[in-house]
This record gives structure tokens, C-alpha cells and sequence, in this order.
């Protein structure tokens, strides 16, 4: 009987070797361990054995036993690494593949840029203020020391409603109704994006464009902290390194004046195609507001000075990004807009 | 302002180059344009002589040409066959580049290397009047006495420079010779050399004419007129040096008289006019036109005159428009024996008013309608007698000056101190003053206090920080530190509404749109159409006929980037703006009409082809779900009624949006008759008021905690009838459900077999959940068969299992 249950327990083991599947694998054990199984059967047939005998073939039959159950075991862990190394090897995508797709959208490069622009500015503790974009003709003019037939104004060609009502040309009125809010408050200190409009259509010009205004009023403003303010706005907006410089200019709202370059993004100042050779690219207009449009907006000249400028969203829109005609920016083909 | 490089160096000590000026004028204030070498594309040329001429071994058409160049000889091929051994020829050298752009290199023909190229008038781009007879057809071929090896530009007589100056409206004074060197000086720190007249307020030593009256007639409008009476006058071509100067500074040179009167005006700044005095008949009167007068102007083309036209006259007819054009009959012609020269003052309003309707500007005209200096009226005639008797050109005999008005000088304080501190910039007393010195400006000094007077021609400076500008850009702008503001520090911050625009607009493009920037005027019948003809505020001059009206509404905008992109082959289209329409109360407007923000979107033909995603149409319900995102970011209850009354819409398949039962939009597919209109088919639009969303937004999340029980989850699929809406069953539902429901869904929408026609099936899942416990299935079973009885009866739906 020990033979018996030796001999089960040999062949089993080597079966159990050659054995494919894990389903054929728990066959087996159910052939042997199982109720029916023969090695079951054996057991059964102890009941035979003298006392001194049984203890001592229970013995060889639970090594059998555990032997085969071990080598099921680890059978079993090979045949499951196999099917898993089978599966891994079946399961391979062309991860080349693109995803699926998502649906986003595209910021306008304008907002985007505007928005970039405000961000830097509520950075400096400005607020953003607004005005209306038909403007009468003393906010858009008068009122910015601009009076009738001034010679100035052909500067600007606007667009008419009537003898007094105009498309705003510039951002500029904002800054007499922002004073005239806000007195006798100090510090004023605003920027005010928005739409404007000239009468003028081609390559560098559109009859709608964008330009954000600032302004700051209070007890002791001084060109420098004009210089200041902006050098640290060109820097934020175009990069660390770049320097500014202001060379006089007119503005019938602001004296002195000043027109305000930044050093070329392109070449960092050695003279490009950008900037003409020059190293310099013009980028906002300035100066310390005029005494009469700080007495428009009822703030007293003598006891306030301030600063203001004002930026073309365009034009920096169009450096910023490599945009070479600001046409481009109204006519809202998909494939220009989805490149943002 | 052109200015000639060889003329200023006349008026003022230059050591700069025509570059170098150009950049310390644009840094000091006076934007040069661009600097132009009148020697362009002649660089390279050079005149050369004819030595020898063979004909080329190997090619019958061609000749070898020997040609001394001065220093040195070159062989050259050519194919001209009008030359002679011995002709003065141009010779455009290796690496000369023409002026009609052609670049000379060394090239070798048939074996013959060829060093440069000879020319003929056309390939020089040449108007002036040079060369021999024998030139036509062929190579241009100079007189016998053109110097061998000299530059061809040089014996043209081009070797200026000219600088273009962009003036701003501040500076007119820069239209004359004398002031651009004034300015030359003080910023190089130089000394000008004037003519003597020009300064100001000079007598001229003339006796007054006994036979010429003038009378200012509008003394508003002509504030001072004089007038040069000239006899023994002598027509005649003016001198080289003037014609030169005349050209670079872009006037074409005439005769002797108008050479000298356009001459003082580019040099003083006043422009002058030359009347035939013969011509003449009796006094000279400056007046407004009558009613119907006409005038045939130097132009030859007859003129109706306004009433409020400016003119001269004399007793009988018009002479000619005042400060614009001349009058033909009055012009100064080859037999004119004695002449009046005007010099004027003229409003700068009417000057403006007369050129712009007539479509006349001129340099006269420029120079009166940006105000010109009434004190330099007399000493520019100063000027114009020394040229007369320099040039023979004329004997000045007698003066007539009239004066209604003469600008009183001026006073402006300058406080030193003030001036630091305005520039931020901490100046010596010494060096304003020696700022004021270097501009040659009279002042009293008192201690850090100046009292400046301001010269006439500077009629922009009025007030204390006018000179503060002067200052620094003397001292440079440079020289200004950075610094900043020193007051407390301030809280940046965006509105309620701008901060909502933003939001808004992430929401949008995360959703899927694009953003797009329209113009905000329209055509009006499109206009008309989408939002209120009513309203819509048109303007006076638009650009085009499409762009003439205020928009009312953003869709047509949308409309036409949408067809747009569509004709480009661009078909799927999801765009959004964000944007003011313009609402007009009354026209003509009196007061300033409302501006309102409204959101946009059109979409259009569905997703492209993609290996793995079903393609998204872009219809309807693309549409609403943005705008459901838009709902939820803001927390706001949109409700979609069926639009009513919309032309524009498909009427099936379009909603009014309300908003706390205010209708704040649309959204819907539009209309098929409109299709054709726009070349758009199947193309889903939205326009929703931003006010009202902004007003009923919710302000922060009020979290709620997730219930700690589990969720029942059932399915729910009834059959109704077509026009049963989707809303109008889950809204019963609810109702139904009660507390414990906490979430209904639309989780399928059928039609067809089975299903009888005009009838739908709609599938909801239901959620059940207890905040307080865990609910049983016998309660939710309950709960939801009489959901089921309840829909039963309110819309006679059948249950579909
Ligand atoms: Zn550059």
C-alpha cells in the first residue's frame, strides 16, 4: 500500500509537470484529491491497517500529499505566468496612434493678449476701468486739451455719428472720466483696455483696434516713476533683460511727452529686419498728464501731477506672436486662430 | 519737411553726418523719417572713356569695348551699337547696384570676362535733360567736356542727402529752413548762421506804394497782409544752386519768381504768392466769395466758390484763393513786367476748410493750416528782395503792409526746482539756464526762477511744463532715472462685470469654441435683420457700405467668419464672441446711446474624421451643452422655452433662453430660407444678454456633504407622444420622487420600430438616496411605480420594459 501510495504519488508529479492548461491542472487534482480521487480512495482503505500500521502510512500519505500540493502550486504559479506573458504579448497597441480627441478652443490672440497685459498691470495695483466706445466729442477730444480745429486732430480720422458723437479714437476720454469719478480720491490709478477706431484700413492699420490706457494721479508723481513703471511692465511683457528707452514725442494730452522703445526682442538690441537695424522697437506713447486734463477731471494741477500712457493691443500682439499683417487679426480664419 | 543736408550745413555748423543728424533730431524730438541719399544707385557709376572697340571673336553681335575709367581701364562686353572710339560714356562697375535695382557683377561672354556694364537712359531711371542725340536707342553718351572718372551722380549734380522729417502738429515751426537749423543748433550745441531776416519784427527800408490799396475786408480771418511791389521784372530760368535745393526739398523749379518765392517759404516758413501787378485792377481786397462766384484756377479748372471762402480780389474779379492756388488770369507769365508779392497771414481753419473741399494742399496750404508766425511776415519779404537783386530778377520798389492783429509776445515762468522735481531728476539751476542759452531763448533770471520769452515761431510753448519738455529733451531723456511711484500701495482689481467676461470666456473655449474678434460696425440690412433696425445708429462716414451701421446684434459677425471659413474649406466651425451692441434711442442721437454686452456663437458641419471618435455634429444640442456648461459654472437655471414668433429660426428646433422668467436670448438652427443668404447650411446660432447673467449669478459654492448611505439606482423608459417634451416628463418625476429622488436623467431618446409613429421612447435613470438612512428596495420599488402610474396618467405614456 505505501508502494501504492508512492507510485500515485510519482506519476502524479510527473503528469502534473507536462500539465498545459490550469484548467487541466485542477482536472488532475480533482483525479487524486479530490472525493473520487485515488489517492482519496487509498485513504479510505486505511480503515484495513493494523493501529501500529496507520500512523506510519498516514504519515507517507500526507507527504504525498503535500508534495503534490506544493508542486500543484507551483505549477499553477508558472502555467498563470505564462498566460499573463501570452496576454501582454497579445495586448500591444500602435502607441503611435494619436488619442482621442478632446474639443478646446482658442483664446483670440487679442484677449489673450490684453489679458496679459491687465494681469501685469493688477500685479502693479492697478484697476481696470472702463469707458464707452461712443464717446461724445469733449471726452474723446476737448476734455484732452484737444479743442476744436485743433490742428491735432487730423492726427486721428474718425468715424462720425453726429457733429458732437464719434467712435472713441483712442482710450484716452477714460482717463477724464475715471478722474471725474474717483475725485477727490488719490491715488488714480487705472489702466482702461478697449476698443478704438480710425478711419484708416491696410497691412498696419485698422479702421477697430485695441489699445489699453493708463493713468496715475497722486501728490508727487514724476516722469521717472513713469520710466519705472514702464520698464518694469516691457520686462514682465516681453522678457528680463530688455531695457527701455523714451525720446520726446507729442501728445496734446500730456507734457512733457515721450514715445517709448523697448530693446528688440529679436536681437536684444544688435540691429535686426524687426527693428529696422535700429535695435529699438517703438511700443506705447506717454507723458505726465497735461495740467488742463488734470483740471478736466477736477483734480487741481498745482496740488497732483500724474502719468499716461497708451499701448496698441495689436502692435504688441503682432510682435509678441510674428504677425506680420493686422488684417489678419479680424479675419478670423480657423486655421490663423487655432495656432494660439 | 524735406530738408537738404547742403543746405543746412549752409545755416548751421555740422559735423554730423545726414545718419547721425537723423538720430540726435529723433532722439530730441524731431522724428526723421527716413534719410535719403540723392546719389542712390549712382554710387558705382562712374564716366568713362571709350578707348577701343573690336568686335567679340566668337559672337557678331557683340562688341569688346577698352574704356579708361580715370585711374584704371576695363573691358566691358556690350551689344549697343551706337558708339563711337573716343564717346564719354556712364560705367556702372562691379558691385554697383542701378536704380532700377539691377546689380552689376563680373560676368564672362563667349569666353570674354566682362567688368561692369554701360548703360543707356532708361536703365539710369534719368529725367534729367543729358546726353547727346546720338543716345536715343542705345547707350547714353555725354558731352565731350564730362570729366573721365568722376562719379556719374556728382556731375548730375546729386550728391545731397535729404532728410525726411515727420513734424508733429505741435512743431509747424519745422517747416522752415531757418527753424530746423535753430533746432539743429540746440541739440548740437552749434551755432546757426541765419539769414539776417530771420528774425523777427524787421523793418523794410520801402517807401509805401501810392498806387496799390489793400483791404482786409474779414479781419478774423486775414490778420495781416503785405505786399512787395516789383518792377523792371526779368523772366528767366533761376540759378543751378536754387534748383537744386528746390528739388531736394521736393518743389519743382519754374522760373526765377516763383523759384524765389518758394525758396523763402521752405527757408522762412512763410509762404508767399506772386500776382501779376499789371493785372490788377485797382485795390486788393480780401474776402469772403459771393454767393455763386466762380474762379479758374493756375490748374486751369474752373471753381464754385463757397460764401465762406477766402479770396483776393481786386475791385472787379477773384485773383485768386487765398493761401491754396493762384487764379490763372493773375499768373505770373514770360511777359510780366511788375509784380506783387503777397505775404499773408490766413486763418488756419479757413486755409483747412477751402484745400480739403477742393481736394488742394499744398506747401503753402500745410504751412497756413498749421498756424504760421504773423511776426515774420514783413522779414520773409526782407529775404525775398536780397534774391530779387542777387539773382537780377526784379527791382523792389515799394511795400504795403496792413495789420489787424499782431500776437502779443509771450512770458512763461520756469521754476528749476519744480522742474526736478516734475522729471524726477535732480537739476543744477546752471544747467537750465545753459538749456535755455543753447535754444538762444531770452529770459530773467531770479535765482532757481526764469521768466522766458518765447520767440514767436515757438507758438507751442504756452505753459511752464512746455519748457519742462525743452528741458529734458536738451538735457537728453536719458537722464531720467527709474523709479516709482512712492505713494501707498494700492489693491489691483478687476470689476464684477470684467471678472465674468473672463470666466465666461474659459468656459467657452474650454467647452470647445473659438473666440473670434468682429468688427463692431455691420452692414444694416443684416443688422436689420438679426437685432433691431430701430436702434441701430448708422454712421456718417463709414469706410465701406458694409461696415456703416452700429451693430445691434453679434450674429451676422459670427455669420460672415462662419461662411468664411466655410468657402476656405475651413467646415467645422465652433465660435464664439464676446462683445458691445449699440442702441440708439432717437436719431439722430442726442445723447450717448447704451452699450451692451451680449455673447455670441455660431457652429457649423461637425468634427473631422478620427479613428477612434464618432464625429460630433455641430447642431443643436453641441450648442446647449456648452451653454448648460456656461449654466453650471455660474450656477444659473436656464430654461429653454420653444422660441415663438422667430423668422429667423427653424421653427421645429430653436429656444427663446429665459432666465428667471426674463427672456435674456435665443438659440436655435437657422431658419432654411435665410441658408442661401450666407451659403451655410444646417448652422446652429446663440446670443444671450450678459447683464442679467452677471446680476443672477451665483456668487460662492455652498458645498453640500456626500450622503454616507448608498444609492438605489433604477432605470425608468416610458412611451409618449412626439410633442411630450423630454423636460416637461422629468420635471413630473421629480415632482413625484420627492426628497428621496435625488437625480433624474436622460439616458436614451428613441423613434421607430417598435415604436409607434408620431410617439417616442424616453429612457430615465433614477436616483433614490436617503440622507438619513439605507433604503430598502421595497420603498424605492414603490416610489417608483407610482412615478410610473403618476406619468402614466399626466401624459397618457405607456411603460416599456
Ligand atoms: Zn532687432
Amino acid at each position: 500500500m505505501k508502494h501504492e501510495i508512492q507510485r500515485i504519488g510519482e506519476e502524479t508529479l510527473k503528469v502534473l509537470k507536462d500539465m498545459e492548461s490550469s484548467e487541466a491542472l485542477q482536472e488532475l487534482k480533482v483525479k487524486i484529491l479530490g472525493k473520487k480521487g485515488s489517492l482519496t480512495a487509498l485513504l479510505r482503505q486505511m480503515g484495513g491497517l493494523s493501529p501500529e500500521e496507520r500512523p506510519i502510512m498516514g504519515q507517507v500519505v500526507n507527504e504525498v500529499r503535500s508534495r503534490l500540493e506544493q508542486a500543484w502550486e507551483e505549477r499553477s504559479a508558472e502555467l498563470e505566468a505564462i498566460a499573463l506573458e501570452k496576454r501582454l504579448s497579445l495586448e500591444r497597441i500602435d502607441i503611435t496612434l494619436p488619442g482621442r480627441r478632446v474639443q478646446r478652443g482658442h483664446h483670440h490672440p487679442l484677449t489673450q493678449v490684453m489679458e496679459e497685459i491687465e494681469d501685469i498691470f493688477l500685479g502693479m495695483g492697478f484697476q481696470i476701468a472702463e469707458g464707452p466706445e461712443i464717446e461724445s466729442d469733449y471726452y474723446n477730444f476737448e476734455a484732452l486739451n484737444l479743442p476744436k480745429e485743433h490742428p491735432a486732430r487730423e492726427m486721428q480720422d474718425s468715424f462720425y455719428i453726429t457733429e458732437e458723437i464719434l467712435l472713441r479714437t483712442q482710450t484716452s476720454p477714460v482717463q477724464v472720466r475715471t478722474m471725474e469719478k474717483l475725485f477727490p480720491y488719490l491715488p488714480v490709478k487705472v489702466i482702461a483696455p478697449g476698443k478704438v477706431y480710425r478711419n484708416d484700413d491696410d497691412a498696419t492699420h485698422s479702421p477697430m483696434f485695441h489699445q489699453v490706457e493708463g493713468l496715475i494721479v497722486d501728490h508727487g508723481i514724476r516722469m521717472s516713476d513713469l520710466k519705472g513703471i514702464l520698464l518694469n511692465f516691457s520686462r514682465q511683457m516681453f522678457g528680463d533683460s530688455r531695457e527701455i528707452r523714451l525720446r520726446p514725442s507729442f501728445f496734446p494730452f500730456t507734457e512733457p511727452s515721450a514715445e517709448v522703445d523697448v530693446s528688440c526682442m529679436l536681437c536684444g538690441g544688435a540691429g535686426c529686419r524687426l527693428c529696422k537695424g535700429t535695435g529699438w522697437i517703438e511700443i506705447l506713447g506717454s507723458g505726465m498728464v497735461h495740467p488742463r486734463v488734470l483740471e478736466a477731471g477736477g483734480y487741481d494741477p498745482k496740488e497732483v501731477t500724474g502719468f499716461a500712457f497708451g499701448m496698441g493691443v495689436e502692435r504688441i500682439a503682432m510682435l509678441k506672436f510674428g504677425i506680420e499683417d493686422m488684417r489678419l487679426l479680424f479675419d478670423n480664419d480657423l486655421r490663423f486662430l487655432q495656432q494660439f | 519737411m524735406k530738408v537738404s543736408m547742403e543746405w543746412l550745413r549752409e545755416l548751421v555748423d555740422l559735423d554730423q553726418s545726414a545718419e547721425q543728424l537723423a538720430e540726435t533730431l529723433t532722439r530730441g524730438g524731431i522724428e526723421v523719417e527716413g534719410v535719403e541719399n540723392l546719389n542712390k544707385g549712382f554710387e558705382k557709376v562712374v564716366i568713362g572713356e571709350l578707348v577701343s572697340l573690336e568686335k567679340h571673336p566668337d559672337a557678331d553681335r557683340l562688341l569688346v569695348c577698352d574704356i579708361n575709367v580715370g585711374q584704371e581701364s576695363v573691358v566691358i562686353v556690350t551689344g549697343a551699337q551706337n558708339l563711337l572710339v573716343g564717346d564719354r560714356i556712364p560705367v556702372a562697375m562691379v558691385g554697383a547696384t542701378l536704380p532700377n535695382e539691377l546689380s552689376i557683377r563680373k560676368s564672362k561672354l563667349r569666353g570674354v570676362v566682362s567688368l561692369g556694364m554701360l548703360c543707356s537712359r532708361e536703365e539710369l531711371l534719368l529725367d534729367e535733360a543729358v546726353g547727346l542725340d546720338r543716345s536715343a536707342g542705345g547707350i547714353l553718351i555725354l558731352p565731350p567736356d564730362a570729366p573721365i572718372g568722376e562719379n556719374f551722380g556728382h556731375y548730375l549734380g546729386r550728391e545731397d542727402s535729404v532728410l525726411d522729417l515727420e513734424l508733429y502738429p505741435n512743431r509747424p515751426d519745422c517747416l522752415a529752413m531757418v527753424n530746423v537749423a535753430r533746432e539743429v543748433a540746440s541739440l548740437t550745441k552749434k551755432k546757426p548762421h541765419l539769414p539776417k531776416w530771420a528774425d523777427q519784427d524787421q523793418e523794410l527800408p520801402l517807401p509805401t506804394a501810392s498806387d496799390l490799396r489793400i483791404i482786409i475786408e474779414d479781419e478774423d480771418l486775414c490778420w495781416r497782409y503785405a505786399g512787395l511791389v516789383v518792377e523792371d521784372v526779368q523772366i528767366e530760368p533761376s540759378p543751378e544752386w536754387m534748383q537744386k535745393r528746390l528739388k531736394a526739398s521736393g518743389v519743382r523749379p519754374i522760373n526765377n519768381i516763383v523759384d524765389i518765392t518758394n525758396y523763402c517759404m521752405m527757408e522762412m516758413g512763410q509762404p508767399l504768392h506772386a500776382f501779376d501787378r499789371d493785372k490788377i485792377q485797382g485795390d486788393v481786397h480780401v474776402r469772403c466769395a459771393y454767393p455763386g462766384e466762380k474762379i479758374v484756377t493756375l490748374d486751369g479748372v474752373e471753381r464754385n466758390l463757397q460764401i465762406d471762402t477766402l479770396l483776393i480780389a481786386d475791385d472787379h474779379v477773384a485773383l485768386g484763393l487765398a493761401g491754396v492756388m493762384g487764379g490763372l488770369d493773375s499768373e505770373v507769365t514770360k511777359d510780366t513786367k511788375r509784380l506783387m508779392i503777397e505775404s499773408a497771414h490766413f486763418s488756419q481753419v479757413s486755409i483747412r476748410r477751402t484745400s480739403r473741399r477742393l481736394g488742394l494742399r499744398s506747401e503753402a496750404s500745410n504751412r497756413f493750416e498749421k498756424g504760421l508766425n504773423v511776426h515774420g511776415i514783413v522779414a520773409t519779404l526782407g529775404r525775398v528782395c536780397d534774391l530779387l537783386l542777387e539773382l537780377g530778377a526784379g527791382r523792389p520798389v515799394a511795400l504795403v503792409d496792413v495789420v489787424k492783429k499782431l500776437p502779443s509776445g509771450r512770458q512763461v515762468s520756469l521754476s528749476a526746482e519744480h522742474t526736478s522735481t516734475v522729471l524726477g531728476v535732480e537739476l543744477k539751476v546752471d544747467e537750465i539756464r545753459q538749456v535755455l542759452d543753447n535754444l538762444n531763448f531770452k529770459y530773467q533770471q531770479q535765482k532757481g526762477l526764469f521768466q522766458v520769452e518765447i520767440p514767436a515761431y515757438r507758438s507751442d510753448l504756452e505753459i511752464e511744463e512746455d519748457l519742462m519738455e525743452e528741458v529734458a529733451r536738451l538735457i537728453g531723456y536719458d537722464r531720467i532715472p527709474t523709479t516709482l511711484p512712492q505713494g501707498d500701495l494700492t489693491q489691483g482689481s478687476r470689476t464684477p462685470g470684467q471678472e465674468f467676461r473672463r470666466r465666461l470666456r474659459r468656459v467657452l473655449v474650454q467647452s470647445g469654441l473659438d473666440e473670434v474678434l468682429t468688427y463692431t460696425f455691420t452692414r444694416a440690412e443684416s443688422d436689420a435683420q438679426w437685432g433691431s433696425a430701430q436702434h441701430s445708429i448708422p454712421l456718417l462716414n463709414p469706410l465701406r457700405d458694409e461696415l456703416s451701421v452700429m451693430r445691434t446684434s453679434l450674429v451676422p459677425g459670427l455669420l460672415d467668419v462662419a461662411a468664411r471659413n466655410v468657402a476656405r474649406r475651413n467646415m467645422e466651425v465652433g465660435i464664439f464672441e464676446i462683445g458691445n451692441t449699440y442702441w440708439g434711442e432717437e436719431q439722430p442721437l442726442k445723447d450717448l446711446p447704451r452699450e451692451e454686452l451680449r455673447v455670441a456663437g455660431v457652429a457649423v458641419g461637425k468634427s473631422g474624421k478620427h479613428w477612434l471618435n464618432q464625429p460630433i455634429d455641430k447642431d443643436f444640442y453641441y450648442l446647449k451643452g456648452i451653454l448648460e456648461e456656461v449654466a453650471l459654472e455660474f450656477g444659473l437655471k436656464l430654461e429653454y422655452r420653444s422660441a415663438k414668433n422667430n423668422s429667423l429660426l427653424h421653427p421645429g428646433r430653436s429656444a427663446d433662453i429665459y432666465l428667471k422668467k426674463q427672456c435674456i436670448g435665443f438659440l436655435g438652427e437657422m431658419h432654411p430660407t435665410l441658408e442661401k443668404e450666407w451659403g451655410l447650411e444646417r448652422v446652429v446660432v446663440f446670443q444671450l444678454e450678459l447683464p442679467p447673467m452677471l446680476e443672477q449669478m451665483r456668487q460662492t459654492v455652498r458645498a453640500y456633504s456626500i450622503p454616507r448611505f448608498p444609492a438605489i439606482q433604477r432605470d425608468l423608459a416610458v412611451v409618449v407622444s412626439m410633442e411630450i417634451s423630454a423636460e416637461a416628463v422629468m420635471a413630473k418625476i421629480r415632482k413625484l420622487g420627492g426628497e428621496l429622488l435625488q437625480q433624474v436623467e436622460v439616458f436614451d431618446v428613441y423613434t421607430g420600430k417598435p415604436i409607434p409613429d408620431d410617439h417616442k421612447s424616453l429612457a430615465f435613470s433614477l436616483r433614490y438616496q436617503s440622507l438619513e438612512r439605507t433604503l430598502t428596495d421595497e420603498e424605492v420599488n414603490l416610489l417608483n411605480s407610482r412615478i410610473l402610474d403618476g406619468i402614466q396618467q399626466e401624459f397618457g405614456a405607456e411603460w416599456r420594459k
